[in-house]
């Protein structure tokens, strides 16, 4: 075996043998970004396009998806998604690895710098802002549904040519449901927690976030409704998408942006837990998915993007403690993978060469028409 | 303040084992630059309270960098001397509070996209130090051994799935007494190669009757201090303004006393043990709720830091997975559910990861390995001598299959 000496060799390696793996169990082809069929470009260009962005706060690790040892834990993404997809197999995040912090640089394309546990706004433009200064969009066109309560100002930036009055509208599940229900009311505790790192962490919620009484307005959903139906949910996660159900019916935004975090709760240790958490994402994409070509807003004009914000240690790192954070910085915490699905995007091929986690928000404009000027990243010519 | 500005006086507050290590060494420490030395710092501030190992290591890693000239200096800590730190942290009272500066710097660094230039130079130390200062030789080859899934019937889900490939699998050991066997076998290694802090007990749960001859540690015989810590972990949430990283700098303070570990009446406090125990429960991620948890990184932390030569660790069932902040809450009033089969498959992966972290230490190529779920037949045993990969259709006990693997 030869010793991969420089990150962008481990990171290079990483993105062959996810590649191998997709190929021998779910059949793609490597692809090419010279090939471009006519057919897509016609797609691509479709006036009612809508993209759902779903990203995980808290990566997966190849040893428990890609590998063969791991594709049991994502039935969905092996035989469902990734076959309908464009699978990027080295999407490198060079910034800061903190779920908040890192999400808001995917939203903005730049490496924000900001503390991740404060209670900020991104300090550069966010996709939102782009999108509705842009393309003069309503605010009910771009929304975010976040789990956590740390994600409350994510949907729009301090920055003085954007900022306030151009961000998306933020939901944060949990926090609707609290307000529905009572913190005492064991029924609903299991949607209410935290991930380990931040049981503590609720800051003061200003701003655009949603109140409850929008539940009827906006989601069509009377309380009585949505507590009923919280009751059969199992997980945080579980919340968000059916939140998201509800939007993408109700109001069906162009822009429609998803944190998962169920799979963070592996800063708690237990690896079981760790395993259910990555099994419940692939269930909870597929799902999405399905809602997507069902929903008749969004079937057939509707491009998906699924990427966590970064990976977690590797087990070969002895200042971490594998799966359980991404502290160390090593390479496998830094190299993920992103998905892209609908018309337009081929389908069933990988791509191996490096992307930036910074290049989603400048292929988002380039999809949906908007300049995002401040963004540091590069369009993903391979999806549009 | 620079490392060049040292003086003397500055480690007046240091514990007496501490300060004099630190000042007799204080010319070589002058000389080394300021993202390298309150690193260094922050470990010989506990010097009293390592274990002879640690102790042991640092000794040699000064004494070592003492024998070099200037120039050699300058060029061993290049790398350090080229990360760009803010007037800030030149200026905090990092003699005083090396942790809290490292906290800082690892702030900095991340936010100055220097953290893998860090990252690379801290590695290139440790692996330049570890040349040029090898291990020293041990008395015995070390062994580990992790027991798991206490309490489970049946598993039909293949285990040691990640150890396979260097050892060889026992699906017919004859389970009875299998504990037992093993607590002697742990013991008797202790008599015959008796070292301070050098052979290790940890449970998850309950423990098993202990040789005096081991140092043990167990989930259960810190219930007092887990539940002292939660309450004050619930205190220090509701504060307005608490977040993560200051409710980190907290525990990171705390000491046996602050837990109560200190009042037990009429016992021998070994405080080296409580203060390992102390870090265990605020340092680790997940060990304040979840036994299995605990079992892991008290493993990882007695193998980082003691260097044991042997290492048993039994995974016992973890509570249920509730909500973070009710699991959190000191009070709870009824015992929680456990999780039996979840327990077994972080106990599963947990022994890969004692395995993992065996290896790391010297030694690796005699050291040996044995998994056991316990109360049943299936067994994983690794050794120097052990076929790789292999399954042995051999009906053995547990005596008989450590005989084998040593």
């Amino acid at each position: 075996m030869r010793y991969l000496s420089s990150p962008r060799e481990v990171s290079q390696c990483v993105a062959r043998t996810r590649r191998d793996f997709l190929r021998d169990a779910a059949g793609v082809a490597l692809g090419s970004a010279l090939f471009r069929p006519a057919w897509a470009r016609t797609a691509s260009s479709a006036p009612k396009r809508k993209v759902v962005v779903v990203t995980f706060g808290g990566g997966a690790r190849d040893q428990e998806t890609f590998m063969i040892e791991g594709q049991k834990n994502i039935p969905h993404l092996m035989s469902d998604l990734i076959p309908q997809s464009s699978f990027f197999t080295q999407v490198v995040n060079h910034g800061i690895l903190g779920h908040y912090v890192a999400t808001a640089s995917l939203a903005t394309g730049v490496y924000e710098t900001f503390n991740n546990f404060a209670a900020v706004s991104p300090e550069s433009p966010t996709v939102f802002e782009y999108f509705r200064k842009d393309l003069k969009r309503p605010s009910s066109d771009a929304w975010v549904v976040a789990p956590s309560n740390g994600f409350n100002r994510i949907g729009e930036s301090s920055h003085r040519s954007y900022g306030p009055g151009f961000g998306a509208r933020v939901i944060l599940p949990k926090r609707l449901l609290a307000a529905a229900t009572s913190r005492s009311n064991n029924d609903y505790q299991h949607l209410l927690r935290d991930n380990y790192e931040t049981p503590y962490f609720t800051p003061e919620l200003v701003g655009s976030e949603f109140e409850l009484q929008q539940l009827e307005t906006i989601l069509k959903l009377s309380v009585d409704d949505f507590k009923t139906h919280a009751q059969t949910l199992s997980s945080p996660d579980e919340l968000s998408v059916y939140i998201a159900r509800q939007l993408m019916h109700q109001v069906a935004p162009t822009l429609l942006w998803i944190t998962l975090h169920d799979i963070d709760v592996a800063h708690a240790g237990a690896y079981s837990l760790y395993i259910d958490g990555i099994r419940r994402s692939d269930r909870l994409c597929a799902e999405l998915w399905k809602d997507i070509q069902t929903e008749p807003e969004y079937a057939g004009n509707t491009t998906l993007f699924i990427l966590p914000d970064f990976g977690r240690d590797s087990d070969d790192d002895a200042g971490g403690n594998g799966f359980q954070h991404h502290r160390t910085g090593d390479t496998l915490s830094r190299t993920t993978w992103m998905l892209a699905a609908g018309p337009g995007v081929r389908q069933g091929v990988v791509f191996d060469r490096a992307v930036d986690s910074m290049d989603l928000v400048p292929t988002l404009g380039a999809m949906l028409g908007f300049n995002p000027s401040l963004a540091q990243g590069k369009p993903i010519h391979e999806v549009l | 303040m620079l490392p060049s500005a040292l003086k003397p006086e500055k480690f007046d507050s240091y514990p007496p084992e501490a300060r004099k290590i630190v000042v007799n060494y204080l010319s070589t420490l002058r000389q080394l630059p300021l993202g390298f030395v309150p690193g260094l710092l922050r470990e010989l501030i506990n010097y009293d309270f390592k274990f002879p190992a640690e102790r042991r290591a640092h000794e040699r890693e000064l004494e070592y960098l003492a024998s070099l000239s200037a120039g050699q200096l300058k060029e061993w800590f290049q790398g350090f001397a080229q990360i760009r730190l803010s007037s800030q942290l030149e200026d905090f009272d990092w003699v005083k509070s090396p942790a809290q500066f490292v906290e800082r710097l690892s702030a900095h660094l991340w936010s100055t996209h220097q953290l893998d230039t860090f990252r690379q130079v801290s590695n290139e130390y440790a692996d330049r130090l570890r040349a040029a200062v090898p291990p020293e030789a041990l008395p015995v080859p070390r062994l580990g051994i992790s027991v798991i899934g206490q309490g489970v019937a049946s598993c039909s889900d293949p285990l040691f799935r990640k150890l396979r490939a260097h050892g060889a699998y026992y699906a017919h050991i004859n389970p009875g007494n299998g504990l037992r066997y093993l607590l002697d076998a742990v013991a008797a290694r202790a008599k015959a190669h008796p070292a301070p802090y050098g052979h290790w007990y940890i449970d998850g749960g309950e423990s098993a009757e202990c040789d005096p001859a081991l140092t043990c540690v167990s989930y259960k015989a810190l219930e007092p201090a887990r539940t002292a810590l939660l309450r004050k972990m619930q205190e220090q949430i509701d504060r307005p303004g608490m977040g993560p990283e200051a409710l980190r700098t907290i525990l990171a303070q705390m000491r046996p006393s602050d837990l109560a570990m200190d009042r037990g009446a009429g016992t021998l406090h070994d405080e080296i043990l409580e203060r390992f125990e102390v870090s265990v429960l605020t340092e680790g991620s997940g060990t304040q709720i979840f036994s299995t948890v605990f079992a892991q990184w008290a493993a990882r932390e007695a193998l980082r830091r003691a260097q044991p030569l042997t290492l048993l660790v039994r995974f016992a069932p973890r509570q249920r997975q509730r909500p973070m902040n009710e699991m959190l809450s000191a009070d709870a009033k009824v015992p929680p559910e456990p999780d039996l089969i979840g327990s077994l498959v972080d106990g599963d992966f947990a022994a890969y990861y004692n395995w993992l972290n065996q290896q790391r230490l010297p030694g690796a190529e005699k050291s040996s390995f044995l998994v056991w779920f316990e109360g049943h037949n299936q067994a994983l045993a690794i050794g120097p001598s052990t076929p790789r990969g292999t399954e042995s259709a051999s009906v053995a006990d547990l005596r008989q299959v450590l005989a084998w693997t040593l």
